[in-house]
């Protein structure tokens, strides 16, 4: 089933959906293994994987650093694509990856699609191609049905949203503010305007991310967004408590 | 540059969505420049009353006559304000802050160069100015950082990664990214998404059309060859630019060879067989990274050349065959370094001394009756710690210890 309809689905039954984000290889696998089984235990709705990159240009301090202390513990995209595998194996939501450009391009797109299908990925977050750039990269996700997440910014037209809701599936993921992740969000008027500017733009179900760290954030976002992403957070959880530190945090969102 | 911004293969803009509205605007500003002879003339009013423009081309007679082959000419950007041909890019695109009224820059700096002119260029045109450098960079050339923290700029040492330019990069584009409303990055060279390669190697290109007009005068004719350094690739460019019309003129860019092509410590991008293709940092291009995609550290003795990508215009020249690429090792660069102080009372940049490294392997090739030009992209004396370093000179030495003490005595 595609993306888009899986998280229609499931919205049925709930006010808003919960995205995580985890970092591959971050602290270890084994440690991701569990952090995804507490996150899958507890209700998580879909989690996005983090290929680490050596120059991760739009993330914040937090994410950065687990991306280059993967990187040093030895990481490889192999890796991350085994992984990535049995998870979307072993648990029945929907698992995406998250990652820059060069890595799909170095690995050759049209072998990485391939294998992404065939291990049931369900779409692709990749913040620095752009549709402009993305041209056979956009086709080939339409060929093998993974589907390619689009960015909103705070930045972007209104003329610019429709462009891009033209080339998204599954949903699009709108970044809460200006910046790099991890840091805390404002949720007031502007804030508002703006996930209303979204709303008109598109169809497609909307995910909000950057900066959402608590309960109280996502009850903002109830009735305004589809789906809550939590990035950063949890992976200063993982490194402040440990892995175990996860699940009762996640249950107390919702 | 296509619509889309590629030069042949290479280039584009590998942007983040937060950025596409800015850059649309930066794109609209530039080719308006581009189409107004008037800002032409104002760049040039700017760099012959506040730099030191046209900068001269210098005649070296005891190098040409040592080595019996060429006759030597230097273009001497080391005599541009703030010491290198930075200031070129840096004051062009300072109108251009102007014109789009952002009241904020920020830049990345390698060798500390690009910081300088940009430092510099904030205080004259009032603008605020917060500058990203690798840590190992800050270490590498400190004079640079007290004079950017004296003219008013906030030198930020970046901790991640190498510790170098490209990682200087990353942390300017997350300022950017942050503040895009009121700030615009002062790309340093010719990389970078789009417009930026274009559009730094417009600004450079003065250096090589005041060179040919120089040369024509000083020689008769064009040269057989012109030689420049190659780091992210902006002075190449800006000399490269005006010669790419003549076509007897071989271009020739010298990598930092480090300790030897073979050694996995060097930034050879086009001249060996370590790098390639990628898109990093905004832009399609030949990049030093492994088998993943994940980028190398790289080594140079100077800085301004130690990073992992290439200019994409060079990129499409080199697969073109339309310049040549060489590469010097930190051994080479020092020995021609200290030639052309002996010989020539001249100083140039660790960086520069790479394209002149290039340059003395085969002017004893060619006829008297030729000339070839290097370009001395920068002065050397910023280096100053690392050259005395790499000379272990002993009074210098001696004159360090004494200070420190001084110091910590205090």
């Amino acid at each position: 089933m595609q993306l888009e309809q899986q998280l229609r689905n499931k919205r049925k039954g709930k006010d808003i959906l919960l995205m995580t984000h985890i970092v591959l290889g971050y602290p270890s696998f084994d440690a991701n293994r569990e952090v995804i089984r507490q996150m899958v235990d507890n209700g998580v709705d879909c989690i996005e994987m983090q290929i680490p990159f050596s120059e991760p240009m739009a993330d914040g301090p937090v994410i950065l650093k687990a991306n280059q202390d993967s990187l040093a513990a030895g990481t490889k995209v192999e890796d991350c694509l085994a992984f990535g595998a049995e998870m979307a194996e072993t648990y029945d939501i929907p698992f995406l990856y998250m990652t820059y450009y060069n890595i799909i391009f170095k690995y050759g797109e049209e072998p990485f699609f391939q294998r992404a299908a065939e291990s049931g990925i369900q779409g692709f977050i990749i913040p620095d191609l752009p549709p402009e750039m993305g041209e056979s990269f956009l086709a080939l996700a339409d060929r093998y049905q993974v589907a390619p997440i689009l960015i909103f910014a705070p930045t972007s037209t209104n003329e610019r949203m429709r462009e891009l809701a033209g080339y998204g599936r599954g949903f699009i993921y709108c970044a809460a503010r200006r910046g790099v992740t991890g840091k805390k969000s404002e949720f007031g008027q502007d804030f508002n305007d703006y996930l209303n500017r979204c709303r008109e733009a598109t169809t497609l179900p909307l995910a909000v991310g950057f900066g959402i760290q608590s309960r109280e954030d996502i009850e903002v976002l109830k009735g305004k967004a589809d789906m809550a992403v939590i990035g950063s957070r949890t992976i200063r959880l993982v490194d402040s408590e440990g892995p175990e530190a996860v699940g009762p945090f996640i249950a107390g969102l919702r | 540059m296509d619509k889309k911004g590629f030069f042949g293969n290479w280039g584009g803009a590998y942007i983040p969505e937060v950025l596409y509205q800015t850059f649309q605007e930066l794109q609209k500003e530039y080719d308006r420049c581009r189409q107004d002879p008037a800002f032409w003339e104002e760049y040039l009013t700017l760099m012959s009353t506040y730099s030191c423009r046209p900068t001269p081309l210098t005649h070296a007679e005891n190098l040409s006559n040592y080595f019996g082959g060429a006759q030597i000419y230097i273009k001497r950007e080391d005599l541009n304000h703030t010491g290198a041909h930075k200031a070129n890019n840096v004051m062009g695109q300072g109108l251009l802050v102007k014109r789009m009224g952002k009241k904020r820059v920020i830049a990345e700096t390698g060798a500390g160069q690009h910081g300088m002119a940009t430092a510099t260029m904030a205080a004259k045109f009032g603008l605020e100015c917060t500058i990203y450098m690798g840590e190992e960079d800050v270490l590498r050339q400190r004079p640079n950082v007290f004079w950017m923290e004296k003219m008013g700029a906030t030198v930020i040492p970046v901790k991640d990664g190498s510790r170098t330019l490209k990682d200087a990069i990353n942390e300017a584009f997350r300022d950017w990214v942050t503040n895009v409303d009121d700030t615009h990055y002062v790309f340093g060279t010719a990389c970078g998404p789009a417009p930026f390669p274009e559009m730094v190697s417009w600004f450079q290109s003065i250096i090589g059309i005041e060179a040919a007009e120089q040369i024509m005068k000083y020689h008769g004719k064009m040269p057989a060859k012109v030689y420049a350094c190659v780091g992210g690739g902006s002075n190449a460019m800006g000399i490269f630019k005006r010669f790419l019309e003549e076509k007897d003129v071989e271009l020739v860019g010298v990598e930092a060879g480090g300790h030897g092509a073979d050694s996995g410590a060097h930034a050879i991008r086009l001249n060996g067989g370590d790098a390639s293709p990628g898109v990093a940092q905004g832009y399609k291009t030949m990049f030093l990274q492994d088998e993943d995609g994940q980028m190398k550290h790289t080594h140079s003795v100077a800085a301004g050349l130690d990073y992992v990508g290439v200019s994409p215009i060079l990129s499409d020249l080199w697969e073109k065959k339309q310049v040549r690429f060489e590469s010097a090792t930190d051994d080479e660069v020092m020995k021609a370094l200290d030639l052309t102080m002996k010989k020539e009372g001249i100083i140039p940049a660790l960086e520069s001394s790479h394209a002149f490294a290039g340059a003395f392997r085969e002017v004893a090739n060619l006829s008297a009756d030729d000339a070839i030009i290097i370009n001395q992209s920068g002065r050397g004396d910023k280096d100053i710690f690392t050259i005395a370093h790499a000379f272990a000179d002993p009074s210098w030495k001696k004159f360090i210890i004494d200070r420190g003490k001084e110091y910590s005595a205090q």
